[in-house]
């Protein structure tokens, strides 16, 4: 798997995540200067790591949302490559319009660093096909404004279309609305594109890899992706 | 020329900042305040005397990236 990590100032997960390409694939992933036009040859895999991409001025990830590269990230999702966002890239997604909505101010104004329970709402995208669908995993989040918001008939799109891959849930693995730790709209963590193959999460895949930080939940996610362009 | 452009949260949608400084100023005993919306307030010096190529330019700037208009409301006003 090629992937490309973009790099933007005041990204700070990009470690995180090529650590995590590297160690599940055995490749050492690209990092991709926001300034660039194009992506390396041959890419398979575009990831928009967390941080906080120009001091989330003006709105988080607005700013790298028009940054030079997203043009070529923009045509790759076009393509029908992969484009996973983790945290900031989940804000950056929304921000250009490659994923609907728009991340908010969560709702009870903190900053939310913490694990979350995530119900795997299904298991036939390029990014999930390693989890049994309805598999309760533990991400951590790290987050001030992970508030997923839309206005009534995108949620309901989204909800017809199935495409919340990733929903907030009780220890119980049940669903409440009303207690979601950062307020968002139907629980919502994570969702993709009508092609599927673009993912926006709040929630933090690459930092639950490795056995020494408690938790390989989020090993499979890497791993459904080798799979997926495996299968191509 | 000089342009205010205020960009504000749609209606519908909850402003929690706005809700935290309306219960500040409650606390703080400030009388008649029903409720506070936060906004942004964004000053631009703008090249050439034509206001309707000025007004054209700014609501081009507010939908590529001063405004999310998924969420927010913009308003251009000319000062001076």
């Amino acid at each position: 798997m090629k992937a490309a990590v973009i790099l933007f100032p005041g990204s700070n997960r990009e470690g995180d995540v090529a650590h995590a390409i590297r160690q599940i694939t055995g490749v050492e992933p690209a990092v991709v200067w926001h300034a660039d036009t194009e992506l390396p040859a041959g890419t398979d895999l575009v990831v928009l790591p967390g941080g906080f991409s120009y001091g989330d001025y003006l709105r988080c990830g607005a700013i790298a949302a028009r940054a030079a590269i997203m043009d070529a990230v923009r045509a790759h999702a076009a393509r029908g490559g992969l484009v996973l966002g983790v945290c900031n890239g989940f804000q950056i997604l929304c921000e250009s319009g490659l994923l609907p909505g728009v991340l908010v101010r969560n709702a009870r104004l903190r900053f939310i660093c913490r694990e979350a329970l995530l119900k795997v709402e299904r298991n036939d995208t390029p990014f999930t096909s390693r989890y049994a669908r309805g598999a309760v995993v533990r991400f951590p989040v790290a987050h001030g404004e992970g508030n997923y918001a839309a206005d009534a008939d995108t949620l309901k799109r989204l909800e017809g279309e199935g495409r919340v891959v990733f929903r907030y849930v009780m220890p119980d693995g049940r669903r409440d609305d009303t207690q979601v730790l950062n307020g968002a709209a139907n629980s919502i963590a994570g969702i993709v594109s009508e092609k599927l193959n673009v993912l926006g999460l709040m929630p933090h895949p690459e930092n639950q890899v490795d056995p020494l930080l408690g938790s390989t939940d989020g090993r499979a996610l890497f791993e459904s992706m080798v799979d997926a362009l495996e299968r191509v | 020329m000089k342009a205010r452009v205020l960009v504000t949260l749609k209606s519908a949608v909850l402003d929690p900042q706005g809700k935290a400084i309306e219960g500040a100023l409650r606390s703080l005993g400030v009388p008649g305040i029903a409720s506070v919306r936060q906004g942004k307030v964004f000053d631009v010096e703008l090249d050439g005397t034509d206001k309707d190529k000025a007004e054209a330019t700014l609501k081009d700037a507010c939908e590529k990236l001063l405004a999310n208009t998924v969420i927010e409301t913009y308003r251009i006003e000319f000062v001076g």
